[in-house]
């Protein structure tokens, strides 16, 4: 037997509290707790279990609880100069994974839903359910770990999960351009962590060896008037998903004042984002899924992937 | 001549029907063809294959689904045909729709950085078109020189260049698929956090069980300004495999790092003659990219883990000519095993990287006991094992050795810790298997995914999940409906 089907009794005792019948929902930290519609009926609130069940800093993976704080998890990376795709705005790390944003960073740390390499998790019927692996590469079934990342809770409440660590980059410089297309500023540096802009002014992080920083500086200082920054600006509350396309032209696009994450899409806006009609096919798919993995809907009732 | 050579329309109602919705032509049942599309590229006996579509646009495919929902025949799915799991093959003469003839680049969008294409493209012709633009597509198939866009959605595959990259699930933005009862899905979306449930991800590395990807939005990766390629060479298998966790662990990320053992690389010298040292246990060929400086320090950071490791010589390429044939000889290798015997299995599994080298010395173990032959050439950096066990089917009794020796491998990946599959996929190859990993409530969620999308179980059903697991009457699967024959 493989030590995929094993559980321990911390997760033993989290399905126990989830139970077999009756609305119920996880909570986490609460940083995003009214995303997806507030909760319906009178759900019994319970807490995933905690804490970092191994971590293996030379196979860049880590297994980690659910009801862990996103800080304690990053705290243990960076003992070991390494981080994840998971934010680091609070709230715990199933919390993080079940919302799925990625971070400001996103283009250097990668996103969320590329970091789940494996999920447990308790199923409506009380039962733990594991999906992927704890490997960095594996293609062995369906992709659970993908439908359970950015599902608010909605399939089924995570217990655990497997997450790819990466190499905090060597060094990390925030400037700040005046008056220049972010575009240009995302097309001069090969990777950069971030591209932002206010729609005035815009903000690059700048990445990796330090040569090759000092380089991309100088790339950019003939292109733009450029100076050191703190870090990124401060982002007005609301987030809106657009392309980057639409992102880099956000003062057209977004109502009120913005913060756009160039080439990757998210805008954060001093407004809400109209809501998006669901592609309707995709959306009979989605109520199926959640019918076959939900048949009550007990699993945080109310909440909605889709709004 | 051509008006005479024009197919007539079919008695059959089902070919006539599908025949109407497409073209004659493009609607074939004769016996050539359906032997062709009945196996893939594995060692598995192939299945019985009903008629063999090749539509052009999203509405054919949609009219193809719902012809076959009418006629109480599956649908599966086709690229080129390349994989070596058994995805492709047809199991109860259903109907096969093989995506190549769409195979159009619809557009480049170098702003959003994607480009949607059709599931016929080939994975090398879409980089082809890329590089002069400054960008590429970043997984790199052993088999990109003819497989499609649409069998790598499948497939989720992976390549050398994965490692940096990420395998194809991280470069597939958007999807427009057609369900198996013809209704038309876009899923995912070019915003980075698409609303909903991530549909596109469940869809991605699906071995054509939810239906058929028409247009694909694939991620462009800008080229590296700068590349170095490195071989370096060793006594001992496990001192390379060694070096790979070491290069992990001390946080280099290098674009590719790949293991040849000796007798691979013998085989490829003597096929193609790209200059790898016959001497060494094993050579490891890693690449880094990025820019100038940041590269020549990891050139220096793996030469100082490799030698750490006992390697015996660590070469530089010094030109792109030397590059190009370090990597012609990687490339190349499964081409080169033909010489030492007609056959081979070859075999997928991930173990964690830092088992890399106790799992080889099983390996080498096990097909001893089993007296067979093995090559060793993996993707080392993500521990994705691939031992190329090679044989003569004609000698009595050789089959089922190599079938032994395989599911000792698989067992030995698995309590290391691993998985089944690291690209391949699990197809019919590994269903039997998937018990071994996943327990029965595991297996359930995943037929439960697979029923979201495709409830009537039409989808290349018999595949990935197995009998017990799977909505598919595999039954029905091994019986063919009246007037088909093998």
């Amino acid at each position: 037997m493989s030590t995929l089907a094993s559980t321990d009794a911390t997760i033993a005792d989290f399905a126990a509290a989830v139970g077999e019948t009756e609305p119920v929902a996880v909570r986490g930290g609460g940083t995003r707790w009214r995303l997806g519609g507030a909760l319906t009926g009178s759900a019994r609130i319970v807490e995933a279990p905690k804490g970092i069940v191994d971590y293996q800093p030379a196979e860049m993976i880590v297994t980690v609880r659910a009801g862990t704080s996103t800080a304690d998890l990053h705290r243990a990376l960076a003992e070991h100069g390494q981080t994840c795709a998971l934010p680091e705005r609070g709230g715990t790390v199933g919390g993080a994974v079940v919302v799925g944003e990625n971070r400001l960073d996103r283009m250097g740390r990668g996103s969320v839903r590329d970091a789940v390499l494996q999920v447990r998790y308790v199923s409506a019927d009380g039962e733990v359910v594991t999906g992927g692996g704890p490997v960095v590469k594996n293609v062995t079934g369906f992709n659970i770990p993908k439908l359970m990342t950015g599902s608010l809770g909605t399939l089924g409440l995570l217990a655990e999960v497997v997450l790819r660590t990466n190499p905090a980059p060597p060094v990390q410089r925030w400037l700040r351009a005046e008056s220049v297309d972010p575009r240009d500023l995302r097309d001069i540096v090969l990777r950069p962590g971030a591209v932002l802009w206010d729609g005035t002014s815009s903000w690059i992080l700048v990445e990796g060896h330090a040569p090759d920083v000092d380089a991309e500086i100088e790339r950019l200082a003939a292109r733009a008037d450029i100076t050191t920054a703190a870090g990124p600006p401060e982002l007005p509350p609301h987030r809106w998903r657009l392309s980057p396309s639409d992102a880099s032209q956000a003062d057209r696009v977004v109502e009120g004042e913005f913060v756009a994450s160039i080439g990757v899409g998210t805008v954060w806006a001093t407004t809400a984002q109209p809501v998006r009609e669901p592609d309707p096919v995709a959306a009979q798919i989605a109520d199926r899924m959640k019918h076959l993995f939900d048949p009550t809907g007990r699993l945080n009732p109310g909440r909605s992937t889709w709004t | 001549m051509s008006w005479f050579r024009r197919p007539s329309r079919p008695a059959d109602p089902l070919l006539a029907e599908l025949a109407d919705a497409l073209a004659p032509d493009r609607v074939r049942n004769d016996g050539a063809q359906r032997s062709l599309t009945s196996h893939d590229a594995s060692v598995f006996d192939g299945g019985v294959s009903g008629p063999v579509c090749f539509p052009t646009t999203t509405e054919e495919v949609q009219a193809i689904m719902r012809i076959a929902e009418r006629h109480g025949r599956a649908v599966v799915p086709r690229g080129a045909g390349t994989g070596l799991a058994g995805g492709a093959i047809p199991l109860g003469a259903p109907v096969v729709v093989c995506t190549g003839k769409m195979n159009n680049v619809i557009q480049i969008d170098l702003e959003n950085r994607i480009a949607w294409v059709e599931p016929g493209v080939i994975n090398l012709d879409l980089s082809k078109q890329l590089r002069p633009k400054g960008f590429h597509f970043a997984p790199d198939p052993s088999s990109q020189q003819v497989c499609t866009l649409g069998g790598n959605v499948a497939n989720n595959s992976g390549g050398p260049h994965c490692l940096a990259y990420g395998v194809t699930d991280a470069h597939v933005l958007a999807l427009e698929v057609v369900l198996p009862d013809g209704q038309v899905a876009r899923l995912g979306g070019l915003e980075d956090e698409p609303d909903g449930l991530d549909l596109r991800g469940a869809f991605v590395g699906s071995e054509g069980t939810l239906g058929i990807a028409t247009k694909i939005a694939v991620r462009l990766t800008p080229n590296p300004p700068a590349v170095r390629t490195m071989l370096l060479s060793f006594s001992s298998v496990r001192d390379a495999a060694q070096t790979v966790s070491d290069v992990i662990a001390a946080g280099v990320v290098p674009a590719a790092l790949e293991v040849m053992d000796q007798r691979m690389v013998t085989a490829i010298e003597a096929y193609v003659g790209a200059g790898y040292p016959t001497d060494a246990a094993a050579v490891l060929l890693a690449e880094v990219e990025g820019l100038e400086a940041g590269v020549d320090i990891d050139v220096a950071h793996i030469e100082r883990i490799g030698r750490a490791n006992h390697a015996t010589d660590v070469r530089l390429a010094g030109s792109d000519a030397e590059r190009a044939a370090l990597w012609k000889g990687r490339k190349t290798a499964f081409g080169a095993v033909a010489q030492i015997a007609p056959d081979y299995y070859l075999h997928d599994t991930v173990v964690p990287r830092a088992k890399l080298a106790d799992v080889l010395e099983q390996v080498y173990e096990i097909v001893d006991r089993h007296d067979v032959l093995v090559l060793n050439v993996f993707h080392a950096g993500d521990g994705n094992l691939h031992p190329l066990l090679v044989f003569d089917a004609r000698e009595e009794g050789t089959l089922e050795r190599v079938h032994a020796a395989g599911a000792e491998i698989l067992r030995a990946s698995l309590e290391a810790g691993g998985v089944l599959s690291g690209e391949h996929g699990i197809g019919v190859e590994k269903q039997q298997y998937m018990e071994e990993l996943f327990t029965a409530a595991d297996l359930d969620h995943q037929n439960r995914l697979r029923q979201a999308f495709d409830p009537a179980c039409r989808a290349n059903p018999g595949k990935v999940l197995p009998m017990g697991h799977s909505c598919a009457d595999i039954q029905a699967l091994r019986a063919v409906p009246t007037g088909v024959w093998g």
